[in-house]
């Protein structure tokens, strides 16, 4: 199995690795960059804990080959916050204790940025089947909702 | 360690909100979870898992793995001793089979190679030979004589005729004349339920990395609830001194009960110590389903007598449980809860547990609790139901309350049931009207609460600001709430104070993240050590004051003098004792360690309404309310977050979780898509409202908080479907194809 | 394994039928990233068709539309003219697996990976959709309800993959719906399905109808019997009712993990009837 070269752009940053053929995005990210912010809870697109938009679309990075970045624009956690200021949904997340044990706010925290970039004004609703992708199993969801909307709302100036 | 002033004390920080310390980390992607870590010239393993629920392994060849190029070790039991402990054993065990596999997942052998692709290579090289023996999982199944013998010896020594040596504990309570008290019902109604086996869910998987050096001594990194339990279980699995093991907890992605054992841990040093080399090793979620975690499967029968007016007259329960391939206790905490909300002159509770071809069960959330209370409080909404009675009404009127002997044995002292019950009626929720095919259904819960072994260091640091040194890790928020009470009690702000998790060398012994425990006790040690640390400041500023010691005081971060008697200084602030402590004396500092006892029990009452959908079965969550008594929540929101968190795993364990068993004893559903944890969309909002009714065992008034909120809602739930479909449901989960089936039978 | 990332159709096709070992092919990845990480399969060729002509592309054609291969389930439900056209096909396909997964996956894709619970199937077949397939011989199409032959198996020879699905042009009052049944509200397989596609008449009659039923037999069923019931009505009570039982009578389901064979034949009936109701108002039918 001869390894692949691939030049595409995490976070802004034109960058290049080799990967395996059969490795996904998400080992890439993790075990050849260092950026253990996605993480693997299932392998199996489940879970959303490895939650990356690769050219603006949100996406399970484990459901993606390394090989499929070359070219791409890829937006990982780590790329969230634009150097020391929080994006608002980090802010939110903290203020509204929108995180229990953490593992996983870095994905929903990438989904819930992709839902606000399209619909800067969601119900409810429309935030929990967005996030329908995203499990969490410590906080029930009610204040991860809450924390989206109140994000929203800042973000929409109010 | 009792409470502050009589529970009428002000506080000025705790109760409030503060960000959590740990929250920039995690919402950047910094903070380091179990799979996380990596180490110089690390390996990576991987895991051989029995495709067999019962067999013998006749023969492991391992030269093919152990040829491949990039493998470095290769192991399987005989790689292990033998421990002494038998609970050590059956650990072991678990995490690599010895003679037997005894469930599908079972560990058979592992490897670990220069990358998890070789490593994975190698696992399938290995030949294994077995031979198939015939396999049991249902717990009635397994109790019956003739059942297929999980293991061999570890029977009750006085089986009842009739019963498999499957059966391993056994236990009778209770109080008061059982005849008598049915003599006096005017409805008596007996039924019985099972439960699935659920499990904890954890978004992380378990994940660790291992290092063995050649002289004996070994790191490990890990993901736990526990790590110096960890290191006892791994130090007893390797034969080590618990010394030469120095055991390190990551952040950790979830544990709910599942994280307090070890699975994979002993394997990767083992792995670690073949090699000569760090092992990582993280479970692969399909493992973790079939091999890790889960809770214990129950069947209950379930008889209480109750007059018209709602006086129950007595109640009886037989709970039979499985734990999985090894001898479980857990039953016993399931019978000790199922009745404790009660006030009862004639209760008798009758608990069997017993061994099946299924993964060895590990705690979740309340461990028993959840099924032994669904089943009673299914009960007892029926008899309301039928004599037309408020379901709160008569839980008021039979509530458990301070004086109560509880069934179990202990005298309550304060509880907060009624206060509980009352306000849970007093709620619009309990007013709001219903639509067509909707029910509302209710449920008392109840949790013991642990204290336990806690170890904690408190360091003054010279520029005033403080270090606190804890061994539990952190789950839920407690770096929070052990800082504020910290700050609490020293009177500074709440950002001067950072806690730490230690690793196992830095403190005594702390046990596991468990049974409510940390909030309570290492809060309760984190106050006394802070304490210590007060007077020792007060010392060393009566030195420079030239007074006697007693008559300095300590208030909102300042030495006084305790009054005119006492002379007349400036206070002296925690920052200018702390710049001068080298000359004074040294560096400050504070520490406690107790083995804590006064975890008050906690109660809660959830309140759901739902709406089932006549022509699938399906049920749909309209509006859930959580009651629960904190004693005194340090950090509201985290309080809340334990509430809403619980209930929303109850409501998965009563409408979609379940382990799922086919005829070959394989598990059918070991992934994140087919074992169904409620998802964003399932959900309303879980609205809460916290009760405090303060712990006369802790000094600000705590109580554990982390698991009674999973205990309601499996009763809740389902007694709110059967309000609404008119009929009695009795076993979880209330799958689609499972109440459909029960409308269709009615007609 | 190797990875392929051809540039037009004749070198994928090329590569298709050259690997002698197993090949597979990568638009949305979805179930062969699934597949692979399970070890279910071990591919010695992957070829991501990503980059072929028009593969991507949402084309008007002929009053209808030609969807290409890799176009994803966000996309699709991002195209008013498609929404508009044919909503039952789109929110069949937009209901698979969570938004993650619709940024990737594709209707083709959910279409050869050859499940009878694939939910963007029912609502193709109900459509009398078109699949286009490149193939060693050349171009060929072949209606979507002849690609499934049993579970995991489809009917495309070797070197054979198909680069878009056509949906044709339909009459002004007309249109279409797809529910299923999942025990979530999402992120399941469905455990029961139906795609009902109709047309009306100016009086809201219905003239024509397709019936497609999903997870209750090895392949997605088209169910002329159903059909029948409601062709000539206005979906009336009655004609419903014995279109459940057209729709439940046809069922040849499984035991499994996800439902029973009585649950799902009893629901097959029930969402079919609600799907009717729901293309019928959509058509500008009123019950």
């Amino acid at each position: 199995m001869k390894n692949i070269h691939v030049s595409t752009t995490i976070n802004g940053d034109p960058t290049e690795f080799i990967c395996a053929p059969d490795e996904s995005l998400l080992d890439v990210l993790r075990n050849r960059l260092a950026l253990t912010g996605a993480k693997e809870g299932c392998g199996t697109g489940d879970c959303g804990a490895c939650s990356v938009t690769v050219d603006g679309r949100l996406v399970c990075s484990c459901l993606v080959l390394g090989a499929e970045a070359d070219g791409v624009e890829v937006e990982t956690i780590e790329g969230m916050a634009d150097g020391d200021k929080l994006h608002p949904l980090q802010q939110h997340f903290i203020d509204k204790a929108a995180l229990q044990c953490g593992v996983c706010t870095p994905g929903i925290l990438v989904a819930a940025k992709a839902l606000l970039e399209k619909n800067p004004n969601p119900t409810d609703t429309e935030v929990r089947y967005w996030l329908a992708g995203n499990l969490c199993r410590c906080t029930g969801y009610d204040k991860i909702i809450k924390a989206v909307q109140s994000a929203a709302a800042e973000m929409r100036g109010e | 360690m009792a409470l502050d002033e009589n529970g009428k004390r002000i506080f000025k920080q705790v109760g409030t909100r503060p960000a959590r310390p740990d929250g920039i980390d995690k919402v950047t992607g910094r903070a380091m979870y179990g799979a996380d870590a990596t180490a110089p010239g690390m390996l990576f393993g991987h895991i051989l898992r029995s495709p067999h629920a019962h067999a013998r392994i006749k023969s492991i060849d391992t030269s093919a793995a152990e040829a491949l190029s990039g493998v470095k070790a290769v192991i399987t039991s005989k790689d292990f001793g033998t421990p002494e402990d038998e609970s050590v054993r059956d650990v072991q065990d678990n995490c690599m089979a010895g003679d037997k596999v005894l469930y599908d997942g079972h560990a058979v052998a592992a490897v670990a190679a220069n990358s998890l692709a070789i490593a994975k290579k190698a696992v399938k090289l290995i030949k294994v030979d077995y031979e198939i023996l015939p396999h049991v999982t249902d717990v009635d199944a397994a109790m019956q004589a003739g059942a297929p013998l999980v293991q061999e010896g570890r029977g009750l020594d006085d089986l009842p005729a009739g019963m498999s040596e499957n059966v391993t504990y056994h236990f009778e309570f209770g109080h008061g004349d059982m005849d008598a008290g049915f003599a006096k019902a005017d409805k008596i109604i007996e039924r019985s339920f099972k439960t699935a086996a659920t499990h904890q869910g954890y978004i992380e998987p378990h994940a660790c990395l291992a290092s063995m050096g050649i002289d004996g001594k070994g790191e490990l990194w890990c993901c736990t609830q526990g790590h110096y339990y960890v290191r006892e279980l791994c130090a007893g699995i390797m034969g080590m001194e618990t010394s030469q093991l120095r055991v390190t907890a990551s952040e950790i992605g979830g544990g709910f009960g599942g994280k307090t054992t070890v699975f994979i841990e002993p394997v990767a040093l083992g792995l670690s110590r073949k090699a000569g080399r760090p092992v990582k090793l993280v479970m692969p979620r399909e493992d973790v389903f079939r091999a890790s975690g889960p809770t214990a499967s129950s069947s209950t029968d379930v008889k209480i007598g109750m007059t018209k007016d709602g006086r129950i007259t007595a109640a009886h329960a037989t709970f039979r449980y499985q734990g999985g391939a090894y001898p479980s206790g857990t039953v016993q905490f399931g019978a000790q809860s199922a009745f404790a909300a009660y006030d009862l002159d004639a209760v008798q509770t009758i608990g069997w547990s017993a061994m099946t071809n299924r993964p060895k069960e590990a705690a979740y959330r309340a461990p028993g609790a959840p099924m032994a209370i669904y089943a009673v409080e299914s009960v007892v909404d029926e008899l309301c139901q039928e004599l037309d009675l408020d379901p709160l009404d008569v839980r008021l009127k039979n509530s458990a309350h301070k004086g109560t002997k509880s069934s179990y044995g202990p005298t309550f002292d304060d509880i907060g049931l009624e206060a509980t019950l009352e306000a849970a009626k007093a709620h619009p929720h309990y007013a709001a009207p219903l639509g067509p095919n909707q029910g509302r259904g209710l449920s008392c819960g109840f949790w013991f609460n642990f204290g336990g072994n806690t170890s904690v260091s408190m360091n003054l640091n010279f520029d005033g600001t403080v270090g606190i040194t804890e061994g539990n890790p952190d789950i839920g928020g407690s770096r929070a709430s052990i800082s504020l009470m910290a700050a609490e009690e020293l009177g500074i702000p709440y950002e001067k104070v950072r806690t730490i998790v230690a690793d196992t060398n830095s403190l005594g012994h702390n046990d596991v993240t468990d049974g409510s425990r940390v909030t309570f006790a290492v809060g309760l040690a984190t106050i006394k050590a802070a304490r210590e640390a007060i007077k020792i400041m007060c010392a060393r500023v009566a030195k420079i004051w030239d007074i006697d010691a007693d008559a300095v005081y300590w208030e909102d971060g300042f030495a006084k003098p305790s009054g005119p008697n006492a002379g007349s200084f400036d206070p002296m602030s925690i920052e200018e004792i702390a710049a001068i402590s080298a000359e004074t004396g040294g560096p400050i500092s504070g520490h406690h360690e107790v083995n804590a006892d006064g975890a008050g029990v906690s109660f809660g009452v959830h309140l759901v309404d739902v709406e089932v959908d006549p022509e699938t079965g399906a049920t749909t969550i309209l509006r859930y309310t959580v009651f629960q008594d904190a004693g005194k929540a340090v950090h509201p929101d985290y309080v809340e977050g334990q509430m809403q968190g619980g209930a929303v795993q109850g409501i998965g364990w009563a409408l979609n979780e379940e382990y799922i068993y086919g005829d070959d004893g394989r598990l059918q559903n070991p992934s994140l898509l087919d074992y169904r944890i409620p998802v964003a969309s399932d959900l309303p909002d879980i609205d809460t409202v916290i009760l405090e009714i303060p712990n006369p065992g802790h000094p600000y008034g705590v109580r554990g908080v982390g698991e009674t909120g999973i205990v309601p809602p499996l009763a809740a739930v389902s007694n709110a479907v059967s309000r609404s479909i008119g009929l009695r449901m009795s076993a979880l989960p209330m799958s689609p194809p499972r109440v459909l089936k029960a409308l269709t039978a009615k007609g | 394994m190797r990875y392929e990332k051809p540039e037009n159709v004749a070198d994928a096709v090329k590569l298709l039928h050259a690997e002698t070992g197993v090949a597979r092919i990568l638009a949305g990845g979805t179930d062969v990233l699934v597949q692979l990480k399970a070890g279910m399969v071990e591919p010695d060729l992957i070829v991501d068709i990503k980059d072929l002509d028009g593969i991507k592309d949402i084309t008007p054609e002929d009053g209808g539309y030609r969807i290409g291969a890799a176009v994803s389930g966000a996309r699709l439900g991002e195209h008013a003219g498609v929404t508009a056209l044919w909503p039952g096909v789109v929110e069949g396909f937009e209901l698979i697996g969570s938004t993650q997964v619709q940024g990737r996956a594709t209707m083709v894709g959910n279409l050869c990976n050859g499940s009878p619970a694939a939910d963007s199937v029912p609502g193709l077949i109900a459509a009398n959709a078109v699949a286009r397939i490149a193939g060693p011989d050349g171009t060929r199409d072949c209606a979507v309800i002849d690609i499934p032959v049993s579970p995991g198996k489809i009917s495309l020879a070797k070197g054979e993959f198909i680069t878009s699905v056509f949906l044709p042009k339909r009459p002004e009052r007309a249109s279409d719906a797809y529910l299923r049944f999942i025990p979530r509200t999402e992120m399941d397989i469905a455990v029961a399905a139906a795609g009902v596609s109709l047309e009306l008449d100016a009086d809201g009659t219905c003239v024509a109808a397709c019936v497609a039923l999903g997870a209750v037999a090895p392949t997605v069923l088209l169910v002329d019997a159903a059909a029948d019931c409601i062709i000539g009505t206005k979906l009336d009570d009655a004609s419903l009712k014995a279109m459940a039982s057209a729709c439940s009578d046809v069922c040849n389901p499984i035991d499994d993990r996800r439902g029973t064979i009585e649950f799902r034949t009893q629901t097959a009936g029930v969402l079919a009837k609600r799907a009717a109701l729901i293309a019928y108002e959509r058509a500008g039918g009123r019950t």
